[in-house]
């Protein structure tokens, strides 16, 4: 049935497999029509996906170098790109995104142009120059451009920092589905999330983990864009809701007017004793605040999630993989398409949700209503049980208002489709597409941490006559290790230190993004020039964070800038610093020169050689 | 030193990177620092209002085919310099 090589056969094992999740989503359909209950099919969705993950996982295991760190540099354009879009989306994408544009309206749209328009840069001025070079890591990169193990230890820091806020996130995101889903405690869901997680990627490295994320991205693009398609046409909003939404935008917007964006004070809130983590309804759906701070603050933020995408070294390795110069080029194009089809349809998911508990010329309508009637309803109970949802009748006339519904971002997505009236097999598919958002992500961001933990520190600085079978080891070991320590944090619920994930952004873009770009840019960077770009660069960012952060120091931010933002000072900081020092210091040798040079074209052998 | 059909190809690429990162500023910033004013104007067909469109859709759409157009630009420039590798499967 297969014939010829692995890498040839992908379409067809990929068809398959939507396939095969197609018929079991079927069998779920009828069993539920047949009585199964909503907990044993959410069990099924989760444990059905997981196991096919792990069985991938251990099908790629590995003990080639090459294999381990790099999937053998043998991943194709299209497969690559669906990679590093399950890479990159995170279970924030998935399940809080369309949340926070619930909540957040235009401004917080800023993250869907930040976290796109970072392709861009990545395309033009990184992933290229980085697959010529042939490294197996980011710290190799510096390393090898700038000499030294100083530059590269410096390298190390920033990635470890970067990834590890990072990660964090994610492991608690698969504990939250995991205990939901799973019906078992939170802590327990860590660490139900983490055996996942490194079931995927242990055994094969970056060869596992590619070919898991592939499929993980199938499972999450269908469970996000399915139930929006279904309630726009079940709840008569058309077909295709994002060419057909205006008229529920623009009718939001006029029920804003009507009802009034009231903000309720934060006493008032406390002495009604919502439950730490809900929201309710305060800005504008569409409409942009007027004003140049409010203008900077939306381009300040964009700038921050721009850069750091192309600072984050998990992403830029996975254009490691491709075959060749070109195609890393490529893939970059298909990894934002792949990207582009979930956050253009999150907006979407949120006008959608929004108009039906809002619009009382609709039947799901809440607003409006008399709260003892809204208390009757299923879904309200279930929601108000768990404590993500709550009512507070702050005027106590008995009518539910706008500022009396509270509910957490999350379940924008995890309730809509119950809302509207689908099946619950459709929740259960949520469920499962959020689990692999969230997996995806943490399998790329460990597998980065442990790679350049075992081969830029361990190899290269510690121990450079280590053996194939050593290195192979003391990564795998790492990695457990490494996910462990995630996973404890994560478990402790640690969420305000750990602050939000716009911080991985921020160390990423304040310490890497100029001493990678001008590595391939400006032959005259040296190798003082780029410790004093890492070095300075994160020192001043995260002091400027600690002055900000309401978690530390909480003093007033300078300029807009604010704790989501601390980037914009790291990364000047880091720019002034690297040219500065850059001419300061004794040009870069002729050879290193040259190797510059050679890494400007896409032909020819790599920098580092075949391996 | 660079030879000289290094420097023309880098030459190119410099100006297609200016290009390209001069569209993307375009439709990340520009148009976002008139957000406010812009929100009056109604897209046409769609009918979303035009900077809500542009931070949901139209500078996402944007995005994909800048970076499409630019790889094939890129494969222009180093093809015409006979620096390409697309027929280069392994090291």
């Amino acid at each position: 049935m297969f014939k010829g090589k692995f890498v040839d056969n992908l379409p067809k094992i990929y068809g398959m497999y939507t396939g095969g999740f197609a018929l079991f989503f079927i069998i779920m359909a009828i069993a539920e029509q047949n009585g199964a209950s909503a907990k044993s099919i959410g069990i099924m969705f989760l444990s059905f996906t997981i196991l096919i993950y792990a069985l991938i996982g251990v099908l790629s295991r590995t003990m080639q170098v090459s294999e381990y760190y790099v999937a053998g540099r043998e991943v194709p354009t299209v497969f690559n790109g669906m990679a590093t879009a399950a890479d990159w989306m995170s279970g924030a994408s998935f399940v809080a995104m369309a949340g926070g544009i619930y909540y957040g309206g235009y401004t917080y749209m800023a993250f869907l142009v930040g976290w796109t328009g970072g392709y861009v840069l990545v395309s033009t001025l990184l992933a290229p120059y980085l697959r010529k070079f042939g490294c197996y890591t980011v710290p190799d990169f510096i390393g090898t451009r700038y000499g030294g193990n100083f530059a590269r230890f410096c390298a190390v820091i920033v990635l470890v920092l970067a990834s590890f806020t990072y990660v964090t996130a994610q492991i608690n995101a698969t504990g939250t589905i995991a205990s939901r889903a799973l019906d078992i405690p939170f802590a327990t869901g860590v660490w139900v999330g983490l055996l996942s997680i490194l079931l995927c990627s242990m055994l094969g490295g970056m060869r596992a983990v590619t070919w898991t994320q592939v499929a993980q991205y199938i499972v999450l693009i269908i469970a996000y864009l399915l139930p929006i398609f279904w309630i726009s046409w079940k709840s008569g909003f058309g077909i295709f809701p994002h060419l057909q939404l205006a008229p529920e935008v623009a009718r939001i917007a006029e029920l804003e007017a009507q009802y009034g964006l009231v903000k309720n004070s934060a006493a008032a809130i406390k002495a009604a004793g919502v439950p730490g983590g809900l929201a309710y309804i305060s800005n504008p759906h569409s409409a942009a605040p007027a004003g140049a701070m409010a203008a900077w603050k939306y381009i300040s933020l964009a700038i921050c999630m721009m850069v750091g995408t192309a600072s984050l070294p998990h992403i830029l390795m996975r254009y490691f993989t491709t075959p060749n110069v070109t195609s890393a080029r490529r893939s970059v194009a298909w990894s934002l398409f792949f990207i582009f089809l979930l956050y253009f349809s999150a907006p979407m998911l949120a006008t959608l949700s929004k108009i039906q508990l809002i619009d009382p010329k609709l039947p799901t309508s809440i607003i409006g209503k008399p709260i003892d009637q809204v208390m009757a309803i299923e879904w309200v109970k279930n929601w108000i049980h768990v404590k993500q949802a709550f009512i507070a009748d702050f005027n106590k006339d008995g009518i539910l208002q706008l500022n009396e519904w509270f509910m957490r971002g999350d379940v924008v997505v995890l309730a809509t489709p119950e809302v509207a009236g689908l099946p619950y097999v459709v929740s259960g598919l949520v469920a499962a597409g959020g689990m692999a958002a969230a997996m995806s992500t943490a399998d790329g961001l460990i597998l980065a941490i442990a790679n350049a933990l075992s081969h830029d520190l361990y190899y290269k600085i510690i121990d450079p006559k280590a053996d194939v079978k050593r290195r192979l080891i003391v990564a795998r070991v790492l990695l457990v290790v490494i996910g462990a320590l995630g996973a404890y944090i994560a478990s402790m619920r640690l969420t305000s230190i750990l602050g939000a994930v716009a911080w991985a952004f921020d160390f990423a873009m304040s310490g890497l993004f100029f001493p990678l770009v001008l590595g391939v840019w400006w032959k005259r960077a040296t190798r003082q020039g780029a410790i004093a770009g890492m070095l300075l660069g994160l020192a001043s960012g995260t002091a400027y964070l600690v002055h900000v952060a309401p978690a530390f120091n909480n003093n007033t931010p300078w300029l807009g800038i604010d704790h989501l933002r601390f980037g914009i000072i790291g990364a000047s900081v880091s720019l002034v610093a690297m040219i500065v020092v850059s001419l300061a210091t004794k040009e870069p040798d002729a050879a290193t020169q040259k190797m510059v040079d050679e890494v400007r074209i896409p032909s020819g052998k790599s920098i580092l050689g075949k391996h | 030193m660079a030879s000289a059909k290094q420097e023309a190809h880098w030459n190119d690429t410099k100006g297609l990177m200016r290009i390209t990162l001069a569209i993307w500023f375009f439709f990340s910033i520009v148009i976002f620092m008139f957000g406010h004013e812009l929100n009056s104007v109604k897209v046409p067909l769609l009918g979303y209002p035009l900077s809500y469109y542009m931070t949901c859709q139209g500078s996402l759409l944007a995005f994909v085919i800048l970076i499409f157009w630019f790889a094939g630009k890129q494969e222009a420039i180093d093809q015409t310099h006979g620096f390409s590798d697309a027929e280069r499967t392994e090291d």
